[in-house]
């Protein structure tokens, strides 16, 4: 797993393996993540703005974008991305 | 295609010159810079970071497909990781094209494209405080959890 951006201080780390039982998706290492990092005692404010960023991530295997439905293997190479901000300053809106 | 990803300052002029044939009525160039401000507040300076070979891999995507699509001639993309300062040049984008609307056009979709496909995070440095710039949101096809589907 690696993480960028903002989901790096989230996970508090850079980079990680992560061990699946058995043979699964993108949609079941995201669930996975979510509740390892489920924290009962997080604020309503913060559990919605942690809510926002898992519905606006993206997710890469292999350095391609994937879908929920993606299957991963063994030493598949998959990271979160935020939403991304390269170029230019963004516009304020 | 000049396609890269660079530690260091954006040498424009002699992309932009090494770009020109003599096939070319027009060279479109888009220079993106950091601003001293968002909304009001302050910039001291903004950290870039990558997936970098992903984000190679995507910015050479973007400049075949932008041939592709608007028959420019040749398309020249690199983007700048680390810290930059107010007025720095992050990503240039430089296209040549016998004619000016396939030029225009291909350079305005290829920055549109690249900041919302190509990943890049910035973070932003304020007078009074850091954070991670909010990013635009993926077009459907890349965001893993469409609006309004069932988790």
């Amino acid at each position: 797993m690696l993480y960028f951006g903002i989901l790096k201080d989230r996970f508090g780390c850079v980079e990680e393996q992560v061990e699946l039982p058995g043979e699964g998706n993108v949609g079941e290492l995201l669930g996975f993540l979510r509740e390892r990092t489920s924290n009962p005692s997080m604020s309503h404010e913060a559990g919605g703005a942690n809510e926002q960023l898992w519905r606006s991530l993206a997710v890469a295997v292999n350095r391609e974008y994937a879908q929920l439905y993606t299957g991963l293997h063994e030493g598949d190479e998959v990271a979160l991305l935020p939403p991304v901000s390269g170029g230019a300053w963004r516009t304020a809106c | 295609m000049l396609i890269e990803i660079v530690d260091g300052p954006i040498g424009a002029e002699a992309i932009v010159a090494g770009m020109k044939a003599g096939s070319d009525g027009a060279v479109c160039v888009f220079d993106g810079i950091v601003r001293d401000n968002t909304r009001g507040r302050k910039t001291l300076h903004l950290d870039y970071e990558a997936y970098r070979e992903m984000a190679l891999e995507q910015m050479r995507g973007l400049a075949a497909q932008a041939v592709e699509r608007f028959g420019v001639r040749d398309v020249a993309l690199v983007h700048r990781l680390g810290r930059l300062t107010v007025g720095e040049t992050s990503v240039l984008i430089v296209v040549a094209s016998a004619h000016r609307g396939a030029a225009f056009e291909a350079c305005r979709w290829l920055i549109d494209t690249l900041k919302k496909t190509v990943p890049i995070w910035k973070k932003e440095t304020f007078v009074d405080g850091v954070v991670w710039a909010d990013g635009e949101p993926f077009p459907a096809e890349f965001a893993v959890q469409r609006k309004g589907t069932q988790e």
